[in-house]
C-alpha cells in the first residue's frame, strides 16, 4: 500500500493553490482578526472590543457573552446579570444559526494549537494513539455543570484551557504556556485530534447549540467523488462525512447534519472534484430509491469513522 | 433457529455497551471529584488580594464572576488586574494589591458599571459605602506615630479624612511630656481602598488592608457592655445597687 505523498495535491493541481486553501485561509484570518480586535485595545489603544471571549463589550454597546460560561454560572447559583444574559442570548442565537462548532473552527484560539499538533503528527507519521469515545466530551460537559452546581463556583473555568488561553493572550500570559503545551503534546503524542475531537466540553456545548443550525456543508455533487479520501484525511471529525458522502444508496441526503461538524470547510478546499459546498440544512433532498420510499434525512452519524 | 442467535449477540453487545458506559462514567466521575477538590483548594483568596468595590461576598463572587476583565478595562488606574494562570488568586478573577496600587475611589465607580453579571453589585453606587476590606494598624512597633512622631500620612491620605482614620491622643510614656497621635481605624467608615497602606512611609507598611473576616473580632452574642445598656435604658440597669469604694493596690497593707 502506498501512502499518499500529499493530501490535497489533486485539488491544488486542478483548482490552483489559492482556491485549494480558501477556507483554511479564511479561517486563519478570522481567528487572527478576532484576536486582533481584542488585542488592539491593550496593545495600541484602539478600543473596539473590550474584555475577552467569556464576555466582551463591542463599540461600547454590544454585549457578547459565552453561553457556556453563563450556564456554569447559573449552575453555580448566580441568577442575576441582565447584560450577560442578553449577551449570551445573542451569541447562542448566532451559533445556533451558523453552526455551533463554527466557534471551534473560526474563533477558538486553541484550534491553532491543535491544528499545529495535527500538522506535526502528520509530518512525522505519528500513530493515531489513544482513541477516546467521542461521547466523552458530552459526559465532561455534564460533569463541568454538575461540579459547578455542587461546588457553587465556576469550577471548570479554573482549568478550562480554552478560556484561559484567550484570556491570557489578552490580559497577560503567566503560566498558561504549561497548559497550552499540555494540550499540544496530548494531541501530538497521546491522542490524534484528542482535545478538539474527543475531550473538549466547550466544543461539546457549542456542538449541541448548533444541532439544528441552518448553515451546513453538503456533499452536493457526491456522484463525482473519486474516493481519493482527502476529505477524510483533513477532516477534524471524519465520521461526519460518511453518511452524507456515501449515503446515496441508503437514501441519505447529501447535507452533513452531524452536530460534530465544525463547518471549517477544509473538505471543500481539498476536494479536486468540487463535491462539497456550503448549503442550508433544508436542501437535503434524499434521492428516491427503487421502492419509492424517501429515506429519513437523519442518518446515524455515529456509525461512521 | 436464527431467532436465538441475534438475541445472544444482542446480550454481548448490551454487556459491552454497559461496560463502555460504566468506564466513561467512572472516568468522568473521577474527573469531577478531582476538579471539585481542586476547587475547594483554589477558592481561598490570599490575605492581601482585595476584590474591586461592590464585589459580592467571596463565595457568591466566585459563582457570579465570569472572568471577562471588563472591570479591569474600565478601571482608569493601574489598580485592577486579572489573575493569570498559576497565581494564588483564582484564575481570571479581578483583584488588587493595595500596597502596589490602591483603589482610587472614583465617584462614578466605572468598574461596577462595567460588570455584565452583577458579580460587582450594581446597587453599589456610592463608593464611600463600599467595603473592599478593612485597614488594620498591624504593627505598632514600627508605626512612626506609635513611636511618638508626627507622620500622620495614613490619616492624611484617607479619602474619608477624619472619619475612617482618626488620630487619638495618648500620653507618651517615654518622654512623659508629649502626646502620641495614634491612627485609629473605624470599621464602620473604612472602605478598604488601601490608600493608607499604599502611602505608609515605612519600608513595609505598618497599616494594611485585610479582608474584613480577617480583620474584625466579634463579641459574643450574649455579651452586654453595661455602660452602653445603661445609656440605652436611660437609668441604672439594677436600681438601688450599692457602689462600693474601689480598693487600689497601693491601699493594701
Amino acid at each position: 500500500m502506498t501512502i499518499k505523498q500529499s493530501i490535497g495535491q489533486d485539488a491544488i493541481n486542478s483548482k490552483g493553490w489559492l482556491a485549494a486553501h480558501k477556507w483554511l485561509f479564511l479561517r486563519r484570518f478570522t481567528q487572527l482578526a478576532i484576536l486582533g480586535l481584542f488585542l488592539a485595545g491593550p496593545l495600541v489603544g484602539i478600543w473596539i472590543v473590550k474584555g475577552n471571549l467569556t464576555s466582551s463589550l463591542t463599540l461600547g454597546f454590544l454585549p457578547l457573552t459565552d453561553p457556556y460560561v453563563l450556564l456554569q454560572s447559573l449552575a453555580a447559583g448566580h441568577t442575576l446579570g441582565l447584560t450577560a444574559l442578553s449577551g449570551a442570548t445573542i451569541v447562542a442565537v448566532f451559533y445556533a444559526l451558523v453552526g455551533g462548532r463554527v466557534y471551534c473552527a473560526f474563533v477558538c484560539p486553541m484550534n491553532v494549537v491543535t491544528d499545529a499538533a495535527r500538522w506535526l503528527a502528520k509530518r512525522f507519521n505519528l500513530s493515531k494513539g489513544w482513541v477516546p469515545q467521542r461521547e466523552i466530551r458530552l459526559w465532561l460537559l455534564g460533569a463541568t455543570l454538575l461540579t459547578a452546581l455542587i461546588s457553587g463556583t465556576l469550577a471548570w473555568e479554573l482549568i478550562n484551557p480554552v478560556s484561559i488561553l484567550h484570556r491570557s493572550l489578552v490580559f497577560g500570559f503567566g503560566y498558561t504556556w504549561t497548559m497550552v503545551l499540555a494540550v499540544f503534546l496530548f494531541d501530538l503524542l497521546i491522542s490524534r485530534r484528542g482535545w478538539c475531537g474527543h475531550i473538549c466540553p466547550v466544543g461539546a456545548f457549542y456542538g449541541l447549540l448548533g444541532t439544528f443550525s441552518l448553515i451546513r456543508v453538503a456533499a452536493k455533487k457526491r456522484e463525482q467523488c473519486n474516493d481519493c479520501m482527502d476529505c477524510f484525511a483533513v477532516c477534524p471529525e471524519p465520521h461526519v462525512i460518511t453518511p452524507a458522502l456515501r449515503g446515496a444508496e441508503s437514501g441519505t441526503g447529501p447535507v452533513i447534519i452531524s452536530r460534530d461538524c465544525t463547518n471549517c470547510g477544509r473538505c471543500i478546499d481539498v476536494c479536486a472534484e468540487n463535491v462539497f459546498t456550503f448549503d442550508l440544512r433544508f436542501n437535503n433532498q434524499a434521492p428516491i430509491i427503487s421502492n419509492g420510499v424517501k429515506a429519513s434525512s437523519t442518518p446515524s452519524s455515529r456509525k461512521a469513522a | 433457529m436464527n431467532k436465538i442467535e441475534p438475541s445472544a449477540q444482542d446480550r454481548v453487545t448490551r454487556r459491552r455497551f454497559m461496560a463502555k458506559i460504566a468506564r466513561t462514567a467512572g472516568g468522568v466521575g473521577l474527573f469531577s471529584m478531582a476538579l471539585g477538590l481542586f476547587t475547594r483548594q483554589a477558592r481561598s483568596l490570599p490575605a492581601l488580594a482585595l476584590r474591586p468595590p461592590g464585589a459580592l461576598p467571596e463565595k457568591d463572587f466566585l459563582a457570579a464572576c465570569i472572568r471577562c476583565g471588563l472591570c479591569v478595562r474600565d478601571c482608569p488606574y493601574p489598580t485592577l488586574s486579572l489573575s493569570s494562570f498559576g497565581e494564588d488568586v483564582p484564575v481570571g478573577t479581578p483583584y488588587f494589591i493595595a500596597r502596589q496600587a490602591p483603589c482610587e475611589m472614583c465617584e462614578d465607580v466605572p468598574c461596577v458599571k462595567a460588570c455584565p453579571t452583577g458579580a460587582l453589585d450594581p446597587d453599589m453606587t456610592d463608593i464611600y459605602k463600599s467595603d473592599m476590606g478593612l485597614a488594620v494598624l498591624i504593627d505598632e512597633e514600627t508605626c512612626l506615630n506609635f513611636n511618638g512622631l508626627r507622620c500622620d500620612v495614613c490619616y492624611r491620605v484617607c479619602p474619608l479624612l477624619g472619619e475612617a482614620i482618626t488620630l487619638e491622643r495618648h500620653h507618651n510614656q517615654r518622654t512623659n511630656k508629649h502626646a502620641m497621635f495614634i491612627p485609629t481605624v473605624h470599621s464602620d467608615k473604612c472602605t478598604g481602598c488601601g490608600k493608607c497602606e499604599r502611602s505608609c512611609v515605612l519600608e513595609k507598611a505598618a497599616i494594611r488592608v485585610l479582608p474584613r473576616h480577617l480583620a474584625k473580632g466579634q463579641i459574643g452574642e450574649h455579651y452586654r457592655l453595661g455602660w452602653v445598656e445603661k445609656d440605652k435604658l436611660g437609668h441604672e440597669l439594677v436600681p438601688g445597687i450599692i457602689d462600693l469604694p474601689d480598693r487600689l493596690p497601693e491601699a493594701r497593707p
